[in-house]
């Protein structure tokens, strides 16, 4: 059985900001981290692996180079290989540039069977990208998975969480997965295992490696949706600025709600 | 459409220099004297714009322009579970009807199920023009394969020019398969949507993962797909129906599939915080999940509803229905009081509708005090004691 688990590198803080004046975005650091749902899509793979010993686990993901170091935070959790997919001709891909590029990817590697990806990542939010990659390659997709059920030969059972319901299904494979936040606790990288992978090298694949090399279809060119303008968020609001000490903050708070007829 | 083209003679350490601090996302790399862009681009233009003037150029690569007149129709699909139409699509026909007065083009609704004639009902009720209804036992319960071959179909057949989706689980689920399979542009969760005579939809949401707002549009691909939030637009006005519910023949529709929907049960009902009238809104401020006891007497005097941001929900203290912010759900109460929460864009989005804003934090800089009624600056391991000895005197 072959799994390929897409993850990817976000932005660890949110304190990006656009300067009102000049239009510059301001960000306060370069720090960079694996998207925290992607724990969650590890950790799915890597009990489907603890039922089926003869499964493999590749972690992917769409980047720069310095992407790299999410891949290898997967290697030390467990995955057994991975793999970078990355051009420059890939900048400025939307949801469905991006989708496109990880199923010519994934088709690349051949003969998968599961993919699993986060529900969503913390930076786009979309939680669309998992669902495309499903369509691209053709295969089913369930999405928000709390629990693998079942694996058989041809299909697993597995159940899945919305707003209002659980739902088990079966599902034919090939399949993707998009896994929500459950009761399995992700595992840290292991020490041991950052030894063993030591000489690990992660496999780089460009636009020139893949099926379709029809530029027009990535990055920018194959994105449909283009960003016009980005601006700061509006405030406009006036805003009364009560400060002083304990005492009396709780007693404007008290008396604002008061006032309102909270009370 | 383009690139970004560097002009290299005009290169030194200090415009190297001052293009990486312009680029928000790293993507200048400088080595053996060339300077070029990775794949961390993102083509937002800062470069362009903002950076010194005549290094960066962006240039237009050459476009397939379509013909938008064959595209009319603003199309809301209504979500569906046990016949019952998601509120959501009220909110999105009411969205609809305002942009098409823009373009005057029709207003259309898709419902697709098995006993779904009081939902079509209900869209004229609500002013669409046309309810396209796709009725079969085999569309009881919402499957992706099944409800995307159907909206292959519609589109096949109306060719319509916009379609918008609940971003409810379901919508967030399926409006992507849709989008991929007819390679067109899918904007998720905007927090506003406008409209060019064109046609072209303007989209906002927040971007980057930052405090930034994009307006996104899709100026080559038709239809147009985007999903909107439950309660970030307002349920259209309800007036005497004119439109025609037109039902549509699904016989020549695929119906194969390989998902076996095996069993579904019906989550306890909590109350939903996105109808609640007073909420008390907690963030990372607090330290250990038993310091939310601070907060009871409050919770009891105003009989409010408890939610939260979005890292309380990963530390596991709420259930994932009580977190404001669009990952989880947006609410206008009359009545917002923000304890502790440093204010994330997505989840100012998700409550800047809110009537009375109040918030506590001894952080100043905080986002939500520029979006609040009454900011007060303190640490609400303060404040609070000192509110709960105030609201002890009261019976």
């Amino acid at each position: 059985m072959k799994i390929v688990t897409c993850i990817k590198q976000v932005p660890a803080s949110s304190n990006v900001e656009v300067d009102p004046v000049t239009g510059v975005l301001i960000r306060d650091s370069n720090n960079a981290k694996l998207n925290p749902y992607d724990l969650y899509a590890l950790e799915a793979s890597f009990s489907i692996k603890e039922k089926n010993p003869n499964a493999t686990i590749t972690a992917i993901t769409m980047g720069p180079p310095n992407a790299k170091s999410v891949l290898k935070e997967a290697l030390y959790m467990g995955t057994d290989e991975a793999v970078l997919v990355t051009d420059r001709r890939f900048a400025g891909a939307d949801v469905l540039a991006t989708s496109y590029t990880l199923s010519q990817l994934i088709k690349l590697i051949g003969e998968v069977d599961i993919i699993i990806c986060g529900k969503q990542t913390t930076d786009g939010d979309t939680a669309q990208v998992g669902p495309e990659i499903a369509e691209f390659l053709g295969v089913p997709h369930i999405p928000y998975v709390i629990e693998i059920l079942e694996i058989l030969d041809d299909k697993i059972v597995v159940k899945s969480t919305y707003d209002t319901h659980d739902e088990i299904n079966e599902i034919k494979l090939p399949c993707l997965l998009t896994i929500e936040k459950s009761n399995l606790t992700p595992r840290l990288p292991s020490y041991k295992r950052k030894i063993k992978m030591k000489n690990y090298q992660i496999d780089t694949v460009t636009l020139d490696q893949l099926n379709d090399k029809n530029p027009k279809h990535y990055g920018l060119n194959g994105s449909p949706t283009q960003v016009e303008e980005i601006f700061p968020p509006s405030n406009e609001m006036k805003s009364k600025f009560i400060e002083g000490n304990k005492e009396t903050l709780a007693h404007e708070l008290y008396k604002i709600l008061d006032e309102n007829k909270f009370l | 459409m383009g690139y970004i083209k560097i002009n290299q003679d005009k290169i030194n350490d200090k415009i190297v220099e001052q293009l990486k601090k312009i680029c928000p996302f790293d993507a200048f790399v400088y080595q053996d004297a060339y300077l070029s862009i990775n794949a961390a681009c993102k083509l937002c233009k800062l470069c362009v714009n903002k950076g010194p003037s005549g290094i960066c150029e962006y240039i237009e690569e050459e476009k397939t322009f379509i013909d938008k007149e064959k595209y009319q129709g603003i199309t809301v699909y209504i979500e569906q579970r046990e016949n019952k139409a998601h509120p959501v699509a009220w909110e999105l026909i009411g969205k609809a009807k305002s942009l098409a007065k823009v373009t005057k083009e029709p207003v259309y609704a898709i419902v697709i199920g098995e006993a779904v004639d009081s939902i079509a009902n209900k869209a004229l009720e609500y002013g669409v023009d046309k309810v396209f209804v796709y009725q079969d036992d085999l569309y009881k319960d919402f499957n992706v394969e099944l409800y995307t071959n159907i909206l292959i179909d519609y589109k096949t057949r109306m060719n319509p020019n916009i379609i918008l989706f609940g971003g409810t689980p379901e919508g967030r689920s399926f409006a992507p398969r849709v989008a991929a399979r007819l390679k067109t542009g899918l904007t998720a969760d905007c927090t506003s949507l406008d409209i060019k005579p064109n046609g072209d939809l303007i989209q906002v949401r927040p971007a980057f993962g930052g405090n930034i707002m994009a307006k996104i549009h899709t100026p080559n691909h038709r239809p147009q797909l985007a999903t909107a939030r439950y309660k970030i637009f307002n349920a259209s006005n309800k007036e005497k129906p004119h439109g025609k519910i037109i039902k549509m023949d699904s016989s020549g529709i695929s119906k194969d599939t390989s998902i076996k929907l095996l069993s579904s049960e019906n989550k306890p009902k909590v109350k939903d915080i996105s109808d609640a009238e007073i909420i008390i809104a907690v963030g990372r401020a607090f330290k250990k999940k038993k310091d939310l006891e601070l907060i009871e007497p409050l919770i009891k005097k105003l009989n409010a509803e408890v939610a939260c941001t979005r890292p309380l929900i990963e530390n596991g203290w709420f259930d994932p229905r009580r977190q404001i912010g669009l990952s989880g759900r947006t609410v206008k109460p009359k009545l917002i009081i923000n304890l502790g929460i440093s204010g994330a864009v997505q989840f100012i989005e998700g409550m800047k509708d809110s009537e009375i804003i109040i918030t506590v934090n001894n952080d100043i800089s905080n986002k939500l005090f520029s979006i609040s009624h009454y900011s007060i600056a303190g640490d609400i391991y303060e404040v609070i004691p000192e509110l709960n000895k105030l609201l002890a005197k009261i019976i």
